[in-house]
């Protein structure tokens, strides 16, 4: 049976055709869905909330679209196994309705910063990550303002999945591009079916674009839904 | 029900890292002024109708979407119109 990646888009999401070619590239029918036609989420397979500056980040990043009616929907179908990713605004999201722990601040050195990065896979045990070998360093970009990971209550470091490193693997503060506790650049929920990042796997899914290491973060939660 | 005015001012929690403050902070110096410690925040200004007490109202407010506990304080002031 073919599987349905369901998109969610709110207003000033701008990532969402990316995203959307990533999962096609992939391997499944990606469907992009307006926030106020939240019934239509419900009939996908796995969600993938993609960036962008959803209600132009005001307030603070992700926390108008984190309380719309399509992101407690969002909730509920995660609560209830479905896989999860936000990516950068997405992830925003996640944590500022409370579906991931901590928070995403401004970064430590008060700017925009869009480039290239390493990143460090810790855990290869969720549906994103389990075409990555644990400790492997990947290439992906990304391109924010709000992306220094603050830990909040529920969060243990056992959630972290993701790490800013250089390209040998070293994680300290040289590789840390935006101030994160412990270099976070992506965490996984407790039942480990929803995880957030700040780096773009759509943006890293062609050789094209400058590498295809977030091609396999689709690949992955295509080949988990399909068991 | 009786209308109010509140002025509310969301900062970030001591101990949690103000790059906004640090910049104005290094700006201000830069103009030869000798500032110490600079905390930046944002300040709504609501005026508003309720039949209960306007000071939980401002509270709900501010949990339920202008203030992050993760990593913000609120304060307010309030006057009826």
């Amino acid at each position: 049976m073919a599987i349905v990646i369901g998109i969610p888009v709110y207003p000033g999401t701008n990532c969402d055709f990316d995203v959307y070619k990533a999962i096609k590239l992939a391997g499944a029918i990606p469907k992009r869905i307006w926030y106020k036609d939240y019934e239509e989420i419900k009939k996908v397979d796995a969600v993938v909330i993609p960036g962008g500056f959803s209600y132009a980040d005001y307030i603070r990043a992700g926390a108008i679209a984190a309380r719309t009616k399509m992101t407690e929907i969002i909730k509920e179908l995660g609560a209830n196994g479905m896989p999860i990713l936000g990516i950068c605004n997405g992830f925003q999201i996640l944590v500022e309705s409370g579906i991931l722990p901590g928070a995403l601040a401004v970064n430590k050195n008060a700017r925009f910063i869009c480039r290239w990065v390493h990143l460090k896979v810790l855990r290869i045990d969720t549906p994103f990550t389990q075409l990555y070998a644990e400790g492997e360093i990947i290439k992906m970009p990304i391109a924010h303002m709000e992306g220094r990971y603050v830990p909040g209550e529920g969060f243990s470091d056992d959630l972290i999945v993701l790490q800013y490193s250089d390209r040998k693997g070293n994680v300290n503060d040289e590789s840390n591009p935006n101030g994160s506790y412990k270099n976070i650049a992506g965490i996984v929920n407790r039942e480990g079916n929803i995880m957030g990042l700040m780096p773009h796997p759509e943006r890293a899914s062609e050789r094209i674009l400058g590498g295809n290491d977030g091609l396999r973060m689709f690949k992955a939660l295509i080949d988990y839904l399909k068991r | 029900m009786s209308k109010y005015r509140a002025k509310i001012y969301i900062t970030l929690k001591n101990g949690i890292l103000d790059a906004e403050g640090e910049t104005v902070k290094k700006a201000l110096n830069s103009l030869g002024f000798d500032a110490l410690n600079v905390r930046s925040g944002k300040m709504y200004v609501i005026e508003f109708n309720c039949d209960e007490d306007p000071k939980n109202v401002v509270e709900k407010m501010c949990k339920q979407l202008l203030a992050n506990p993760v990593v913000n304080n609120y304060y307010y002031e309030l006057e009826e119109l």
